[in-house]
């Protein structure tokens, strides 16, 4: 019994073919998408509500900070608010909130900051530690005085993805109201560059990458994800299958 | 190996439920986390040791993408890559996790993988390394205990390996480092555990390519019913 190499990579192909078309039956599917669950629940389990991610020292900056996704949204709109120097730029804030309202990037920088040196983790595998400075979530959201039906915190963006769908992303109260979940100004002491968010990006600090919102327009408190975009959760989870709890 | 009688040519129980069901269970999720790993590898083929790590940093492994014939999904996709492996994951840590308990109240490890102090005497370790080498495989009484060799391959999987890749997993998961902080701090950083995850992956890949050709040299259908049925034919003693 001997096993050639070619009957090996036969082997190997056919099984792999077989675990796609597995994959591709509704039940497995589910089964897989549902890994997510468990993996929230474990991690939440394991950790306290406000459990920090790792900050780190000045000296372990990462000497360029990769910026990834869009690079500029060059949309005429983003291009108009970016020619002013961002003066005519609004967060908005509206939703399930008592008191809607919109600010500027004057009125955000007067807010109580907190700055944070930590780690960008990407969905592909590597990682860039930057210093963020930014306005807490949490006092945007006391401000606002979200209503007790308001369960998830949409962010909407200025890029467009493609086919008049911009870039969106939501996260739940647990990570709205963590100290470490910032709207960020400012990374490693300078303004946001375009390529990185400007004027102003999400940090949710124990989640990937694509969950770190850039070209922030405006935040909106729901009571469910279904009807905003495909109903995913975010611009990725819609398009590419990826996991709306991204703390793995 | 379960209280074996010495008969030459005769069958004997070998291997417990528990390990030919953990077995087969492992030869599964190995082979979708290996194939949906590399499919995940492919997204960002670099590595780094420290802390951080992208592409203007230096990496110490920089690889093409992996063909789609050893990736899953074979056609590039980060994401089912990631509910793959995501999924086979917590399932294969928890046999194990289980099957280590198991084999430690059953006293699988103290009886048939813990060294006694014969097989670590010097000229028994040559003695067997050389028998391998010939491809002189135990017979009789002595092919029902494990030898040294595998004994240290088996504890060096199942306690070292295993828990490594298990462990620098779960380093790589930006919730876990807000809960267990020191996992980061035992691995280095996150990049590290990325680049020790992928280097346990292919210690991992390495021993099953060895494990293969040992189980064909051996006699691959008393070797591979044994791992199902636990019934072993002793093999006869050499005249």
């Amino acid at each position: 019994m001997i096993l050639t190499r070619r009957m090996a990579l036969l082997g190997a192909g056919a099984m792999l073919t077989g675990c796609d078309r597995l994959a591709s039956q509704d039940s497995v599917r589910k089964a897989l998408f549902s890994a997510e669950n468990f993996h929230r629940w474990a991690q939440r389990s394991l950790m306290a509500r406000d459990a920090l991610a790792q900050e780190f020292r000045p000296d372990q900056i990462s000497p360029i900070f990769r910026a990834n996704g869009t690079a500029n949204p060059n949309t005429p709109a983003y291009k108009a608010l970016w020619r002013n120097g961002f003066a005519d730029w609004r967060l908005a804030v509206t939703g399930l909130v008592e008191r809607p309202f919109s600010l500027s990037l004057a009125q955000l920088r007067t807010l109580p900051h907190r700055e944070q040196i930590t780690r960008h983790d990407c969905v592909e595998g590597w990682s860039a530690i930057g210093k963020w400075r930014g306005v807490p979530l949490r006092t945007i959201l006391d401000g606002a005085r979200l209503r007790d039906s308001a369960r998830y915190l949409v962010f909407r963006c200025a890029d467009d993805m493609g086919g008049g769908r911009p870039y969106y992303e939501s996260i739940d109260l647990i990570d709205a109201f963590h100290p470490q979940t910032i709207l960020a100004f400012a990374l490693n002491d300078a303004p946001l560059t375009v390529a990185n968010g400007a004027p102003m990006r999400l940090r949710v600090e124990r989640q990937l990458g694509y969950k770190q919102a850039k070209y922030l327009m405006g935040i909106e408190a729901v009571a469910t994800l279904d009807g905003i975009g495909k109903g995913k959760g975010g611009f990725w989870e819609d398009v590419a299958g990826y996991d709306w709890y991204a703390g793995i | 190996m379960d209280s074996p009688t010495p008969t030459d040519g005769f069958a004997v129980k070998r291997h417990r439920l528990s390990t030919r069901l953990w077995h087969w269970l492992n030869a599964a999720l190995l082979y979708v986390l290996f194939t949906s790993g590399l499919g995940i590898f492919n997204a960002h083929p670099r590595l780094y040791w420290g802390q951080y790590g992208a592409n203007f940093d230096h990496a110490w492994l920089e690889l093409e993408r992996f063909p789609g014939w050893i990736t899953l999904p074979g056609l590039y996709n980060l994401a089912m890559s990631r509910h793959w492996h995501l999924t086979a994951a917590p399932i294969f840590a928890f046999a194990l996790l289980f099957y280590m308990l198991w084999s430690l109240a059953n006293r699988h490890v103290t009886r048939d993988l813990a060294f006694r102090r014969d097989d670590l005497r010097p000229r028994h370790i040559w003695q067997d390394i050389k028998d391998h080498a010939r491809l002189r495989f135990p017979t009789g009484q002595a092919a029902l205990r494990y030898n040294v060799l595998q004994k240290a391959s088996y504890i060096g999987v199942i306690f070292i390996l295993l828990p490594l890749v298990i462990l620098t997993g779960l380093t790589m998961a930006p919730g876990m480092n807000a809960a267990w902080p020191w996992l980061v701090d035992l691995f280095g950083g996150r990049q590290s555990a990325r680049s020790l995850h992928f280097i346990a992956a292919f210690a991992l890949a390495a021993f099953f390519i060895v494990h293969i050709l040992m189980v064909i040299l051996a006699g691959p259908i008393n070797e591979v019913r044994s791992m199902i049925t636990g019934r072993y034919r002793v093999p006869e003693e050499r005249p």
